[in-house]
């Protein structure tokens, strides 16, 4: 049984802290090179690795994560 | 996005709740005050209490916590959070009155009021949350700021001959009879926040059954008031400050663990 997983960021709302990136344990995210309207470089899935465990969205002091998990 | 297709409510595994407002909080990128909010306002909604919860503020970083939590709140005076708390958990006694409170505010200015309301045993909530400086004003010393640290009024790192020990209020506080539950938890990873949220709701579960104080300091970072980035911070703090204050329980049901 495979599981996927999938991660949405509101990308506007995120301070790019990068506190979600070190609690991936898949490596999935990643600070992005853009910056939002803040200036802040948000982070976001550079990999189709997620297990959708919400280690990131536990983590993240701002809330802007959501996860979606499936049993494939 | 890799899979759009699985983007459907049925497959939710977690979303911001409703219990925080869609204002965007204030606080410094990777600040643990965020990630503290949150799993209180979870806990919140996952005990059904929104309307009776009363949330009490205090003067530091998070005097805007009313902005964030969409609960009936109070701003206090500085250090004065326990007091008010006191006051509405007498007058509504069904309600659930719990203080947020920094390091600066509980254990240097509020220090009586912390320990009176304790002392008492008023049936409230306190969350403390020790990052050991003084965030908002600049990173000025605290008394739980450790021996060495620097910070803007200490530029030396602080030191016993000039400045004492640091304070563990948590222990302190938990020699008195009147605390019920105290215990001491992190957010800096995803098991931490999980533990410290099951802390959070046991202080609230205690408050329903009207057991006495419930007292849980959250050890958290300050990047900016600390000089460093969040994910340093967070590696920091946990090389030091749990060193001087460790992780786990102090008092569970009125009884000291050994």
């Amino acid at each position: 049984m495979a599981i996927k997983g999938e991660v949405v960021i509101d990308k506007e709302r995120c301070k790019g802290c990068g506190v979600c990136v070190v609690a991936c344990p898949n490596k999935v995210l990643a600070l992005a090179k853009n910056v939002n309207g803040k200036g802040y470089n948000y982070s976001e899935a550079i990999i189709d690795n997620c297990i959708g465990c919400a280690s990131c969205a536990m983590v993240c002091p701002d809330g802007v994560i959501t996860v979606y998990k499936v049993k494939l | 996005m890799f899979n759009p297709d699985i983007i459907k409510p049925e497959n939710l595994v977690y979303k911001r709740t409703d219990v925080l407002t869609q204002a965007v909080m204030h606080y410094c990128p990777g600040c643990g005050h965020g990630t503290t909010h949150r799993i209180i306002a979870e806990v919140i909604e996952e005990m059904g209490i929104q309307d009776k919860a009363i949330c009490v503020a205090p003067v530091g970083c998070s005097v805007l916590a009313y902005n964030y939590f969409n609960v009936d709140s109070l701003g206090a005076a500085h250090g004065r959070a326990p007091a008010i708390a006191t006051a509405i958990q007498r007058l509504y006694p069904d309600r659930y009155t719990f203080t947020y409170q920094g390091d600066g505010d509980l254990a240097a200015i509020g220090t009586a009021e912390t320990i009176h309301a304790c002392n008492r045993g008023e049936n409230i909530v306190i969350v403390f949350i020790n990052n050991g400086i003084y965030g908002m004003t600049g990173g000025q010393m605290a008394p739980t700021t450790l021996i060495g640290m620097k910070t803007a009024t200490s530029p030396y790192g602080r030191t016993v001959e000039l400045n004492g020990y640091p304070l563990q209020i948590t222990e302190l506080l938990a020699e008195l009879p009147g605390t019920y539950y105290v215990t001491r938890q992190s957010v800096q990873t995803a098991a931490a926040v999980r533990k410290t949220k099951k802390a959070i709701r046991q202080a609230f579960e205690n408050q329903k059954n009207k057991k006495g104080t419930s007292f849980v300091e959250v050890v958290s970072n300050c990047n900016s008031g600390w000089k460093m980035t969040p994910v340093q911070a967070n590696k920091w703090m946990e090389e030091n400050m749990f060193v001087k204050y460790p992780i786990g329980d102090i008092k569970v049901d009125g009884q000291k663990v050994k």
